[in-house]
């Protein structure tokens, strides 16, 4: 699968998805500015992304540490998740998101 | 007056306690630096109650099982810790010794400092609202140090944890007027103070908005007032002369950056053989460092700090032979750690 993952500076990069790994740990892989700092606990807020093109609805619900943790983020919108609790898979080839200011 | 020791260290995460129980088996003493409040790091101000799986010999402990581990293990060694302070200069001594010195003025005279800092230092989250600099200090505050400097203020408090609504509750008596921002009905918070600020916001003592803060508006660093989207994402204008957000911590490299050590991508560069950055005397540990085939675990962390403080012992006590030594079997380190 892929990832299409806009950057702070409107720039736009592929990354390519691993079945069972996070958005979080591929976009960091790619060496995308998303800090990450717990790792993927969802401890932080710092691997906040925007989900756009349709997808935010297709991806499964918040669960209530990612909607308690999101309090912790800069700038939530409707369509805002923490990447670290998005697991990559088939049916979401193609994701879109763009990287939340810091 | 400045402090004397053998060791000063920045940073009283793991790594940083782990190295004061490998320098104190050599009889060398450390005072740690540390911008938290407690010590842990990463640990217990991340993520506390996740349960970490890679440390030999702890199948499963969680970040503030970890430290208090440690903090057990590094007992006899007595370590001093400054808390609540940033490392904010190094110098050297015309005596070869360094001077670290602290943003609440503390200042540490020693040998050796070795930088045990993780990620650099917790800071709070600045909102990406334009402009929001030019007012922190005068309008935008980040933390309360002093309650009395909000008396009479017409505050904005934005956040749902337990910082935005705690402080909510207590400068409501104080403030002109205080009104609470959130982007949903919702919080992050204990469940008695949101009781408390509900309470607060049906007496007419607060407001309480669902609304995310847009823009600032003033001059000269004086806020007049700011603009709020509510979640319809209608706008509007809304007056106030304070403006306190609480997003939590992040982590930036900060003062490090300015001790004039060879840095790539905000990490120091190490030998493997010493943990020693490219400036004499100055050590790197843990996530901090960077070297070739590094993995930013704690284990890794924990192996940097003996052989740094095989080192630091030469740098310390240049005229003593140093003689290798197991805990199984050295009476001598036994008593050290009082168990024998």
């Amino acid at each position: 699968m892929k990832i299409i993952a806009t950057d702070r500076k409107g720039a736009v990069h592929t990354v390519e998805g691993r079945d069972g790994w996070t958005v979080m740990e591929m976009l960091r892989d790619a060496g995308l500015p998303i800090a990450a700092e717990c790792g993927g606990a969802c401890a932080c807020a710092t691997c906040h992304v925007y989900v756009t093109g349709g997808w935010f609805e297709k991806l499964s619900p918040r669960s209530d540490a990612e909607v308690d943790m999101l309090d912790m983020a800069l700038a939530v919108e409707d369509n805002s998740r923490l990447s670290c609790q998005i697991t990559c898979a088939e049916e979401l080839d193609g994701i879109e998101v763009t990287i939340a200011p810091e | 007056m400045a402090l004397e020791t053998d060791v000063a260290i920045i940073g009283a995460g793991p790594i940083g306690l782990f190295a004061v129980f490998e320098l104190g088996l050599l009889d060398l003493k450390a005072h740690l630096v540390d911008i938290l409040d407690r010590p842990g790091g990463q640990c217990t101000e991340l993520y506390p109650e996740k349960p970490i799986y890679d440390i030999p010999g702890l199948p499963i402990v969680t970040g503030q099982e970890l430290t208090d581990r440690l903090l057990e293990q590094v007992k006899p060694f007595n370590p001093t810790f400054h808390f609540s302070q940033m490392a904010s200069g190094l110098s050297k001594l015309a005596d070869g010794r360094w001077k670290l010195t602290t943003d609440a003025g503390t200042e540490i005279i020693a040998p050796v400092v070795v930088i045990a800092a993780g990620g650099g230092s917790f800071v709070p989250k600045r909102p990406p609202i334009a402009g929001i600099e030019g007012y922190e200090g005068t309008s935008v505050h980040y933390a309360v140090r002093k309650m009395d400097a909000f008396r009479g203020k017409n505050i904005l408090i934005a956040g749902g944890g337990d910082s935005a609504l705690d402080w909510t509750i207590n400068l409501a008596p104080i403030a002109s007027k205080l009104t609470l921002v959130h982007h949903r009905d919702g919080f992050r918070a204990a469940q008695h103070s949101v009781n408390q600020m509900r309470a607060l916001a049906a007496h007419g003592k607060i407001n309480f908005e669902i609304a995310s803060v847009k823009a600032l508006h003033g001059n000269d660093g004086q806020l007049h007032a700011v603009t709020l989207a509510g979640a319809d994402k209608r706008e509007w204008e809304h007056a106030c002369d304070t403006f306190i957000p609480f997003f939590g911590l992040t982590i930036k490299l900060g003062p490090i950056a300015d001790f004039g050590l060879n840095l790539t991508e905000n990490l120091i560069g190490v030998d493997t053989q010493k943990f020693e950055s490219t400036t004499p005397g100055i050590f790197a540990i843990g996530d901090i460092n960077t070297y070739a085939g590094k993995l930013k675990l704690i284990l890794s962390g924990f192996h940097e700090a003996a052989l740094m403080s095989q080192a630091a012992f030469h740098i310390c006590r240049p005229n003593e032979k140093l003689r290798f030594q197991y805990t199984t079997s050295s009476s001598n380190l036994q008593k050290k750690l009082g168990v024998a």
